[in-house]
């Protein structure tokens, strides 16, 4: 935790004390008369001025969000008007959006950002009104004339910087569209709302500085193709000194049945790593034939927090490598966002993808029907059923030092539907395994706090606020169930979810699905195995006769 | 100011109506120019509306997976909430609009010290706005009597499954008892719930009165003051069958609560009451999650340039043949 933020016991009695309504504090003005201060903590940093040229996108300046005069340009309200209006025509949930909301409050008490910091603009109803209102007070004819009497507000600068505040102060995890009796998605809102928002170039580097990179090298954090290989063939070292055993990735190979895509924090992020490493010992021991791209060497999409054009433009290389290449269809990663992406929209922005087949496993026969025609599969599904049909040699008890729980990630339980195939992986190779409270899983599970781009340092203070409701959930099976590691399938959650464990539950640590996989995976010609994938030690216990399946 | 002005408003719409017609004698005026006006500007609204939201299209398939979704054979899936073909969206359709299933989900977070955070079963507004919602209906069909001839049998079977407490003369109407309880509620959750309020504005609690007032009216032209039923019988066959006839001597309060009405039926799609149609476009709920199935079409696909793997290659060959990473061109 950088200089600055604050420690846990005052962040905490500030949720307790501070919270407005959650605390039975009533704040004394309207939201509409509530000022926008920022200050550090609770911005992210501007984008750099090469980097918003590069993208090609609008106004590069330096600034800051402290700075009086955001330096916009001259015609920003003409700007940010039309652009509404274009959107509004392309888009029907927009339109649906801004017209049908009741203020029914349902949604209110579900974002994690509420909960955490009581701010009544983080209402997902709120947030959405930040823009709303505009639409009325601009738009209809009833805002124009009645203006602030039935909700209408003009566009102004400072509505810009208070748009900046909460459009990054949402991470798009479709939480609050679960209970929303219209089926009312704040994220899609927030989605647009950045994206009127880089037409001025407001936004931040975090995002866009990624975009930039994996434009050019593939991947977010700009590796080189070179440096990609290298960096795998070090976990294959590690892997080798752990297990005894060679794995073979192979990169950018003709020929190869599968292209595995997983996000780069896999390979270079801690504990993303582990999780690499169990992908790599899976796919040797089924001799899976497949190869990895550096080309194509990002799972994730910082396009789509930015602009439909750029999440396709990102996304697009996966279908363009696994043309070139000649593979029959595409396995994914664990990740979140990557997966929205990969669910939702891949196939409609750049399929479609008739140079593929209709994925079947090669171990199992498996057809995966349900990806028919994206023809890519997500490796909890191809994992489930190597388990399904006992093609594995594991034994769960190399997994006995670990008592975990499952952190749902948004994308894949609220836009993907994938519930089941993690959590039977999971109780297959951990013996002890305890859900969170009902209501913080599944399609009700909690955001890390930090996703949609937000991850950065300077941003922490909002970050744990933010992560506080999953950390609470976990904080309740550690007390109760001494819960020591918190599952997930997302690349973003193992780091941010990290920072969020360290800060509210410092016992837990953040695991992959499948690095628990592969620490319970029997391998042919291993050496004896006595510490986990991580370099802990295992449990005691009878090694050799393991439960095989 | 949010909370009191609205009832204001609806204060005025009395008196205009209570003053048009027992002082001023415009009976034409309100029992026929108005209703007619409203229900053009109600037709044509709505019409404008759902053409206003059909013509945007929808880019992405987004639907908002609330269970289990269609996977391998064995994965027990979950095909209300997470509907894989347009059978099962349609029931889901049906929870949304029928049981108002979303709501259902409604839960109350709680900081208790520590922190800790707590979620509670939250119904109430489940249930206030189903029983608001559903006598709305019964009595909107009841009202069917006035207009159509004979009575059809499910209106009459409605109407006596409604009255089947029968506590007074005339007979009392559950439904009258249920939706005047749960307007009471509505309101009252708005002005008392700290959060609701806050979010709440005039046009929040405009329809809430609204909707009170017609009801009310409605009840004491029932209950109260005996309104001449076959007067109004003559006036609403005279409104279907455009005979521009006015019976004379219906009374002041039955002006009131057709005016009031006519305000309703105005003002309907222009406002938030249009959930009712938007529920039915709601691209997060009327969708199949089947995006990886079948190809969803966006028609606006924007062109976009996108670095080619050939220029990738031009970029990093010396580095790529280093380390040994294949190429296309040697
Ligand atoms: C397909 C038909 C409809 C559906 C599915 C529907 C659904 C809903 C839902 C789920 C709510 C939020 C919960 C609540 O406050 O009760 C609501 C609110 C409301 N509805 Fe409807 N509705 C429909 C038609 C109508 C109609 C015809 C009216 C009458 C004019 C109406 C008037 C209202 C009002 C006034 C509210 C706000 C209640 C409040 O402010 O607390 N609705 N509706
Ligand atoms: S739940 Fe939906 S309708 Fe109710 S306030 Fe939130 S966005 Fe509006
Ligand atoms: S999408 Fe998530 S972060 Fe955004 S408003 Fe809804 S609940 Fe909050």
């Amino acid at each position: 935790m950088a200089d600055g933020n604050p420690k846990k016991a005052d962040l905490a009695k500030s949720i307790e004390t501070e919270s407005l309504f959650l605390g039975g504090i009533k704040p004394d003005k309207e939201w509409t008369e509530l000022p926008v201060e920022f200050k550090p903590g609770n911005f992210n940093y501007p984008t750099k001025p090469d980097i918003i040229e590069k993208l090609g996108f609008p106004n590069p300046r330096k600034w800051t969000p402290l700075d009086e005069d955001w330096k916009l340009p001259e015609n920003w309200k003409e700007i940010i008007l039309q652009a509404l209006k274009d959107r509004l025509e392309k888009n029907r949930a927009l339109k649906l959006f801004m017209d049908t909301c009741v203020r029914c409050g349902a949604c209110a008490d579900k974002c994690h950002f509420f909960l955490g910091s009581g701010d009544p603009k983080n209402m997902p109803v709120i947030r959405a009104e930040l823009l709303r209102s505009v639409y009325r007070g601009e738009f209809t004819r009833a805002g124009k004339i009645l203006g602030k009497m039935v909700g209408g507000r003009k566009l102004t600068k400072e509505v810009i910087k208070e748009w900046f505040m909460y459009f990054y102060q949402c991470t798009e995890c479709r939480r609050c569209s679960v209970f929303c009796p219209y089926g009312i998605d704040t994220a899609e809102i927030t989605m647009l709302g950045r994206e009127l928002l880089h037409l001025l170039g407001v936004n931040i580097n975090w995002i866009l500085e990624p975009v930039v990179n994996c434009d050019r090298t593939g991947n977010h954090l700009g590796i080189e193709p070179h440096t990609f290989k290298q960096v795998v063939e070090s976990l294959v070292d590690d892997v080798k000194e752990i297990t005894g055993v060679k794995v073979n990735p192979t990169f950018n190979r003709k020929g190869a049945e599968i292209l595995f895509i997983t996000p780069s924090g896999d390979v270079f992020a801690d504990p993303g790593i582990y999780t690499m490493m169990g992908y790599m010992l899976l796919f040797e021991h089924i001799g899976l034939d497949y190869t990895i791209s550096t080309y194509s060497s990002e799972g994730g999409n910082f396009g789509s927090f930015t602009t439909p054009e750029m999440m396709k433009k990102l996304n697009a290389k996966m279908y363009m490598e696994a043309e070139r290449l000649g593979v029959k269809w595409i396995l994914g990663g664990e990740c979140g966002h990557m997966w929205r992406v990969v669910h939702q929209y891949m196939n409609t922005m750049n399929g479609p993808a008739d140079f593929l087949e209709v994925p079947v496993s090669p171990i199992t026969g498996t057809p995966f029907s349900n990806a028919k025609s994206t023809k890519m599969v997500h490796i909890a599904e191809f994992t489930a059923d190597l388990l399904k049909n006992e093609k594995l040699k594991f034994d769960a008890r190399r997994n006995n030092h670990i008592r975990t729980t499952f952190h749902d990630s948004c994308n894949p339980a609220r836009a993907m539907g994938l519930l089941e195939e993690p959590r039977y992986i999971l109780k297959r190779v951990v013996n002890n395994f305890h859900e969170m409270p009902e209501n913080t899983i599944r399609e009700k599970t909690f955001c890390c706090g930090s996703g949609s781009g937000l991850n950065t340092g300077e941003y922490m203070e909002t970050r744990m606020r933010g992560g506080f409701a999953r950390a609470n959930a976990v904080q309740h099976v550690h007390d109760k169930h001494d819960v020591n590691t918190l599952t997930t399938i997302c690349a973003i959650d193992r780091v941010t979810l990290k920072a969020a464990m360290d800060y509210w539950v410092p016992d837990v640590q953040v695991a992959g699905l499948h690095e628990l996989v592969g620490n319970a995976l029997i391998m042919e010609g291993e050496s004896e195995r006595t510490e986990d994938l991580r370099e802990d030690e295992l449990e005691d216990f009878e090694q050799g006769e393991g439960k095989d399946e | 100011m949010k909370i009191l002005s609205p009832l204001i408003l609806l204060i005025i719409l009395i008196l205009i109506a209570w003053v048009g017609t027992a002082l001023a004698g415009l009976e034409t005026l309100f029992g026929l120019v108005i209703p007619y006006v409203a229900l053009i500007l109600f037709i044509a609204g709505f019409l404008y509306r759902i053409y206003y939201w059909s013509r945007s299209p929808v880019p992405f398939r987004i639907p908002t997976t609330c269970g289990q979704a269609k996977s391998l054979d064995w994965i027990k899936r979950d095909r209300f909430e997470s509907p894989s073909n347009l059978f099962e969206t349609l029931i889901r359709m049906a929870m949304e609009i029928l049981l108002f299933r979303s709501l259902f989900r409604n839960t109350k977070a709680e900081l208790k010290p520590g922190p800790n955070l707590h979620y509670g079963s939250n119904k109430w507004l489940w249930l206030g706005g189903m029983v608001f919602h559903w006598t709305f209906l019964v009595i909107i069909l009841r009202h069917y009597r006035f207009f159509l001839e004979p009575i059809p049998f499910v209106i009459s079977l409605t109407e006596k499954i409604d009255s089947f407490f029968q506590v007074a003369l005339p007979i009392l109407y559950l439904s009258d008892i249920l939706i005047l309880a749960a307007l009471t509620f509505l309101i009252l959750r708005r002005i008392f719930g700290g959060p609701v309020r806050y979010m709440s504005l005039f046009q929040d609690y405009f329809p809430l009165y609204l909707i009170s007032g017609i009801v009310l009216s409605g009840m004491m032209m029932r209950y109260l003051t005996k309104t001449d039923i076959i007067k109004v019988k003559q006036l609403s066959q005279s409104l279907i069958h455009f005979d521009f006839t006015v019976p004379s001597g219906i009374g002041a309060i039955f002006y009131i609560h057709l005016f009031l009405v006519c305000v309703l039926v105005s003002y309907f799609p222009y406002s938030k009451l249009m959930h009712m149609g938007g529920i039915f476009f709601s691209p997060t709920r009327n969708l199949a999650n089947n995006s990886r199935e079948k190809r969803h079409i966006n028609p606006w696909n924007p062109d976009v340039k996108i670095r080619t793997y050939h220029d990738y290659e031009e970029d990093f060959r010396d580095k790529m043949i280093a380390s040994g990473i294949p190429l296309d061109k040697d």
